[in-house]
């Protein structure tokens, strides 16, 4: 199978005339491959994060000026709650997974996933739940407007949709869980000889612990809307005071789950993050090991601080004590893993070519996101600020300039690979700057905002907040229209093949240092099947030997 | 053009309120010093990363060395930060306990949250007794909707502040009677949600008179953003004197709930009760709207005295609509004689408050 | 990529070509959401779409499971593959007792916490005459503080659920005597303790159902019966549902043997289905101690 390695451009199927490679439609509605699988999920979340990001422009044009100018406070929160919903799980959660779809089994030399027609289902899945969420629009009383918390017992004065909703989020809950089943066996079963675990590229095994995560928690948020399913219908009272139930306990189940989903929506770019910078510092990465123990200990603390989105609930102090030192303890492995990329960096040989540049920036943008989250997790603080913007402009830093940033990083550094067509490097570096200074410019202010006691999920504020409102809402335009820059001028053309060849290791020196592991040691694009009988490696598992 | 808002929000404000209360100071303190701290990092760290960026890079002609592993360093950036997050947990231990210390209030006010609209009720110490509504402005919702807002409080004027002396332990208990809300003042250090069915509490010491503004911080349906605070701060001579007006107002407002009513008035009373809670949810033409059952036409409010009165003592669909026990019995009774002689329904029949107090019961 | 493999050697990896199941399974799951949302809303066609969306789904799933049967037993699942499905099945399980962990999550919130809170001292400005009892303590109680729920009777652990504790119990045995008996390559003896065990599991069920219209009929327990009701019913309920399942695994896993499917080597399908019905089992056992003793 060496053939269709070491040698540059696409003619690597010759020697698979007997592969029936489907065409049309049928290649991709039947999929059972991880490349195309991958293509659609990566086109699946981007086509999400366009209509989540026009709820957002739709809440931005909204808060532009104080007053109602465009929409009433019901559809706002409707604005809101979608936005939220379909960001989470429409467009970063499966961006992720199209990754994972497309470099895991070339990461480690792998034919496909452990599951071809289950990664199938995965995938497919997602397309009637996204559809009920956009239709849920459509239905009589609108969307759900209870924010993507979903808190009890609000959602029980939601119209229809809610249950359209519920459902939905059902079935996007049991894509992830099998789509992480299949990653986990992937991982655990399907490298090949000589990939031991501890040799493994970091993106498999911050992918590995993120699907442990989902494993553990979907189904925890499954049962939470299960339950707001029968309390709205079914006559139960699990969230009903009046026949013993406690609003708050929904919270407890859904913030159980809500917190390690937001290292499930980071640990991955960690994984992207800590391929790229290697790469462009012609350096090993700096503490493997220790990188992998902190993803692990971040996992493992994710699920004892969940509690800190509930200060304002009135918990014991005990309580509050508690969830506050776990919740500061998640920043020492975090920290770790920032100097372990400082040290990769240290003493490097850096070029900044665009994938370096959105996985500095992520560095940059994210930390200060995590700051903020350190900020939150003091208790007396997070009493000034819970539920303000200070919250909003929390999470979007870690969230966009964290997740988003590093699947654009990780879009610029493998999509040649995956299309054998390289970007305009010009192109690729209007689009880091111009979405990191309008990302700033949107949500720099919205600490302000959160500082002067902006309750967030408002309509409408007191006139003293008007102006960095007007700013954040032009910053957010700036960073829509960036990336529809993003679409047209880099991925189309990419997706068409205009542009120059994509070598096989484009990001190399001609002497090979630069960018290492299995993805590339097949051609660009890469071709329809790869490793289809294990390849054989070398001691450091990132070079095919024979 | 807009000014400051002394006790709300500043024009372009960059940092907390200015605080009011030891709580909010100490608050502020630790904003302060965490803010401090974490920039000194950020600087620290991203000093090094961009020295790195600058000094080792290709165009500058570095070469790469090929380290890529030290124990030490690990366990030191591991302790390091241990270090430095178990102290700054340590230094906020104190304001978590003396925040939740809710003990040996003064005065004892619940807050109960209704969409929209907060209801006060003082439960012990000076002003015992007394109640009453606290709703937004009108003309400011009104200004909101035609998108042509004015004023340095608007949003957040209310038809009747919460008013308490300075320097006297408020207890604020809170709870809620549909969905959860939550009570917040930034200069008074405070916000706890208000859960219903549920009660919680939270307390304040205001060590300056004036007034104190905050807004409703918990999603609470479409009105959310019009449910504002006001906390009014005065000496406690005034206070003395506010207590002792507010409760002959109250005396000369009470209803006698033996008393036997007219259709007429009973149903006069009842459509100000409706506009004041029910309206929001059913609609002034008692349609409702969505999942918000339509009153006019209603068989139950046609036919059966009995359930309806259930119904807004206790609530249905599982708290989708919500309680109504802490309206008066008067006040019931009006509010269901004016849903049975409204709209198209022409019923002519007529609920008194004695069966009210006996559906109590 | 079956097709490179010299005929008669089992491949190392396996990747099935292109194959309808999944799209149809989503297709099928669309009219389940669709039909299940409007249907509980009150909306009559919902439960039609929701029905075509089940019969799509499960004839999806039948063909779907032909298939992989057919390639199994064509020797196309190499040990590694066998492994896999051992990783998979594992975890999905695992994933069930997450599921089951946010319902006994609520039920352990709802009588440590939240009810006796609602009937302590600062509760009775809300809750005057509420007191904090858990129903089970007595009949007649209704743990609902405004006194909306219809008095009613708590399940005790005796008959029916011991009952049904014995059923499940000696179901795991028969079970493990029938996979002895599979091991040691005496399929008549497999066979025989596999009805055993699907007649077991079928009259857990039944005695279930038994109990369910004794609780509604005789002692006015329903779902609506409070936090108790919902608690109750959901956990037995979701429980009875993955017996439901369970058996019917078991019930298909007998009828393969019948065909002369799985070797005492090789019987994944055997153990996978096992190790549900296992895992259904210790839920029980939390059950029958936490719901039925507590
Ligand atoms: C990708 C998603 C993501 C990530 C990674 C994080 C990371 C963190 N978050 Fe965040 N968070 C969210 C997404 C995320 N969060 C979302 C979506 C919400 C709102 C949900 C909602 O209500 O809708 C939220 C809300 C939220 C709250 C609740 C706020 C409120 O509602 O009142 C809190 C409170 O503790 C918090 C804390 C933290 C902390 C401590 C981290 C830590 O993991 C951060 C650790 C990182 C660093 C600290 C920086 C780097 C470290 C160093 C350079 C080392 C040196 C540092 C020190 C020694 C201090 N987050
Ligand atoms: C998960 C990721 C994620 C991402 C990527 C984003 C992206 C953005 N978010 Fe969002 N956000 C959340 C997750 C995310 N958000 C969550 C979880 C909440 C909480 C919800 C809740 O409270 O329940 C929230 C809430 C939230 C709020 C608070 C709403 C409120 O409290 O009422 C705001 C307000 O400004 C906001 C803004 C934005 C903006 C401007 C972007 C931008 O980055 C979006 C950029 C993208 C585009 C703009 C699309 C591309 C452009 C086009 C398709 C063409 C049209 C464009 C032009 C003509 C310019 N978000
Ligand atoms: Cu009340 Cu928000
Ligand atoms: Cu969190």
């Amino acid at each position: 199978m060496s053939a269709v390695l070491d040698h540059h451009g696409g003619h690597a199927h010759d020697d698979h005339a007997h592969d029936h490679h489907p065409t049309g439609w049928r290649r991709w509605v039947f999929a059972t491959n991880h490349k195309d699988i991958g293509t659609m999920y990566l086109l699946f979340s981007f086509t999400m994060l366009m209509i989540g990001g026009v709820l957002a422009l739709g809440i931005r044009a909204e808060l532009f000026q104080p007053g109602l100018q465009y929409v009433n406070p019901q559809l706002f929160n409707q604005l809101t709650t979608m936005h939220g919903l379909i960001m989470v799980f429409g467009a970063i959660m499966p961006a992720f997974v199209g990754f994972a779809n497309w470099m895991i089994p070339l990461q480690i030399g792998a034919a496909d996933m452990a599951f071809a027609r289950m990664n199938n289902l995965s995938f497919w899945l997602m397309i009637p739940a996204a559809l009920m969420l956009v239709a849920s629009f459509f239905m009589p009383g609108g969307a759900p407007a209870a924010g993507w918390t979903l808190y009890a017992p609000l959602t029980l004065q939601m119209g229809p949709s809610m249950d359209a909703g519920i459902f939905a989020m059902h079935i996007l809950g049991a894509s992830s869980i099998m789509g992480s089943i299949n990653i986990i066996v992937t991982i655990l079963n399907m490298r090949a000889p000589g990939m031991t675990l501890m040799k493994m590229p970091l993106f498999c095994w911050t992918w590995l612990i993120t699907a442990y995560l989902l494993i553990a928690v979907m189904p925890v948020l499954a049962g939470a809307i299960t339950m707001t399913l029968t309390d709205r219908h079914f006559g139960t009272s699990f969230f009903n005071p009046a026949g013993g139930g406690d609003p708050v306990m929904y919270q407890h189940i859904f913030w159980f789950f809500g917190h390690p989903e937001v290292y499930i929506m980071i640990l991955p770019a960690f994984g992207i993050v800590s391929a790229i910078i290697p790469a462009f510092s012609r350096k090993k990465l700096f503490g493997y090991a220790s990188m992998v123990y902190a993803t692990a200990s971040i996992a493992i603390l994710s699920f004892i601080v969940w509690a800190h989105h509930m200060y304002t609930t009135g918990m014991p102090v005990t309580g509050q004590l508690f969830f506050m030192y776990a919740t500061m303890l998640i920043a020492v492995p975090t920290g770790v893993k920032i100097f372990n990329w400082l040290a990769t960096m240290w003493k490097g040989e850096m070029t900044f070519e665009v994938p370096m540049l959105w996985a500095v920036g992520f560095l940059f943008v994210f930390s200060m996101g995590g700051f903020t989250g350190l900020i939150l997790a003091m208790a007396p603080i997070d009493i000034q600020l819970q539920d303000t913007y200070y919250v909003v402009a929390h999470f979007h830093y870690v969230l966009v300039a964290g997740s988003l940033f590093a699947l654009f990083a990780g879009v610029y550094y493998w999509g040649p690979k995956w299309t054998g067509v390289m970007f305009s490097e010009t192109r690729g570096k209007i689009h880091f700057w111009g979405s990191l200074i309008f990302f700033n410019i949107t949500f720099f202010p919205m600490h302000f905002l959160g500082l002067a006691g902006m309750p967030r999920r408002y309509a409408d504020y007191p006139m003293q907040f008007a102006d960095f409102n007007a700013i954040a809402s032009v910053g957010a335009f700036g960073f829509g229209l960036m990336q529809v820059y993003f679409f047209f001028f880099i991925v189309l053309p990419m997706m068409q093949g205009k542009g120059e060849k994509a070598p096989q290791r484009p990001w190399n020196d001609p002497d090979g240092r630069g960018a290492e592991g299995l993805e590339w040691e097949v051609p660009s694009p890469a071709p329809w099947h790869t490793f289809e009988t294990p390849p054989k490696l070398d001691a450091t598992a990132t070079k095919v030997v024979g | 053009q807009v000014n400051d808002l002394p006790g709300g929000p500043a024009v372009n404000q960059l940092n907390l309120h200015p605080p009011a209360s030891q709580i909010a100071e100490q608050q502020q303190w630790l904003h302060w010093m965490m803010l401090i701290i974490c920039l000194a990092i950020f600087v620290a760290v991203f000093g090094v990363m961009f020295y790195s960026i600058l000094k080792h890079r290709k165009s500058v002609g570095h070469k790469a060395a090929n380290f890529h592993e030290s124990l030490t360093v690990e366990i030191a950036w591991t302790i390091v930060p241990f270090i430095i997050v178990i102290a700054m947990g340590a230094m906020a231990t104190r304001t978590v306990v003396a925040q939740k210390d809710t003990s040996n209030a003064d005065i004892t006010v619940k807050a109960t949250g209704y969409q929209w609209k907060w209801g006060y009720d003082y439960l012990k110490g000076e002003g015992e007794g007394i109640g009453f509504l606290s709703t937004l402005d009108n003309s400011h919702r009104e200004m909101s909707d035609a998108g042509a807002p004015q004023g340095d409080d608007y949003l957040l004027k209310v038809d009747n502040p919460l008013v308490v002396p300075v320097d006297k332990k408020v207890r604020i208990v809170t709870t809620a009677n549909d969905v959860i809300h939550a009570w917040m003042v930034p200069s008074l250090g405070v916000k706890q949600d208000a859960i219903p069915g549920f009660v919680r509490d939270t307390w304040f010491k205001a060590n300056k008179t004036g007034d104190f503004y905050g807004q409703c911080a918990e999603l609470c349906g479409k009105e959310h953003a019009y449910m504002p605070i006001h906390v009014k701060v005065v000496t406690q001579a005034e206070y003395t004197a506010w207590v002792d007006g507010k409760m002959k107002e109250m005396q000369a407002l009470a209803d006698d709930p033996s008393k036997v009513w007219e259709l007429a008035d009973l149903v006069a009373r009842g459509e100000k009760v409706y506009q004041a809670n029910c309206q929001a949810c059913h609609q002034a033409n008692g349609k409702g709207a969505g999942p918000i059952k339509a009153l006019d036409g209603s068989a139950l409010v046609l036919n059966d005295p009995a359930a309806q009165i259930q119904i807004l003592l206790n609530g249905a669909a599982n708290g989708a609509m919500p309680a109504w026990r802490q309206l008066s019995d008067t006040e019931i009774a009006a509010v269901i004689t004016y849903t049975k002689n409204s709209w198209s329904n022409q019923t002519g029949k007529l609920v008194q408050p004695a069966e009210i107090v006996a559906a109590r019961k | 990529m079956a097709a490179t493999t010299p005929a008669g050697s089992t491949p190392y990896y396996f990747v099935p070509g292109p194959s309808r199941h999944p799209a149809m399974v989503a297709l099928g799951m669309f009219f389940v959401i669709l039909g299940a949302g409007q249907w509980v809303n009150g909306a009559g066609w919902g439960a039609y779409s929701l029905l075509l969306g089940v019969v799509i789904w499960l004839s999806v799933l039948f063909q779907w499971f032909r298939d992989a049967i057919a390639e199994s037993e064509g020797g196309l699942y190499s040990d590694r593959i066998d492994v896999s499905f051992r990783w998979s099945m594992s975890w999905f399980i695992f994933s069930e007792v997450m599921f089951f962990a946010a319902f006994f999550g609520a039920l352990y919130w709802a009588r440590v916490h939240a009810l006796p809170m609602l009937g302590n001292l600062d509760h009775q400005i809300l809750w005057p005459d509420f007191k904090a009892i858990w129903p089970s303590a007595g009949g007649g109680a209704t743990a609902s503080p405004a006194g909306t729920v219809e008095p009613f009777q708590t399940m005790g652990p005796w008959p029916l659920p011991t009952i049904n504790t014995a059923l499940l119990l000696t179901s795991g045995l028969t079970l493990t005597i029938a996979h002895h008996a599979l091991i040691a390559n005496q399929r008549a003896k497999t066979i025989f303790w596999m009805w055993i065990t699907v007649i077991l599991g079928a009259t857990f069920v039944g005695v279930q159902a038994y109990e369910y219209m004794h609780a509604y009929r005789d002692l006015n327990l329903k779902l609506s019966s409070g936090i108790f009701g919902s608690t109750f019913f959901m956990l037995t309920g979701f429980h009875g549902f993955h017996v439901l399942v369970g058996m019917l695994m078991l019930l298909f896993i007998t009828l393969r043997l019948m065909k002369g499917h799985f070797t005492p080597q090789r019987h994944f399908g055997f153990e996978g289905a096992a190790w549900y019905w296992h895992f259904v089992d210790v839920v029980w056992l939390g059950l029958y101690f936490l719901v039925y003793w507590l």
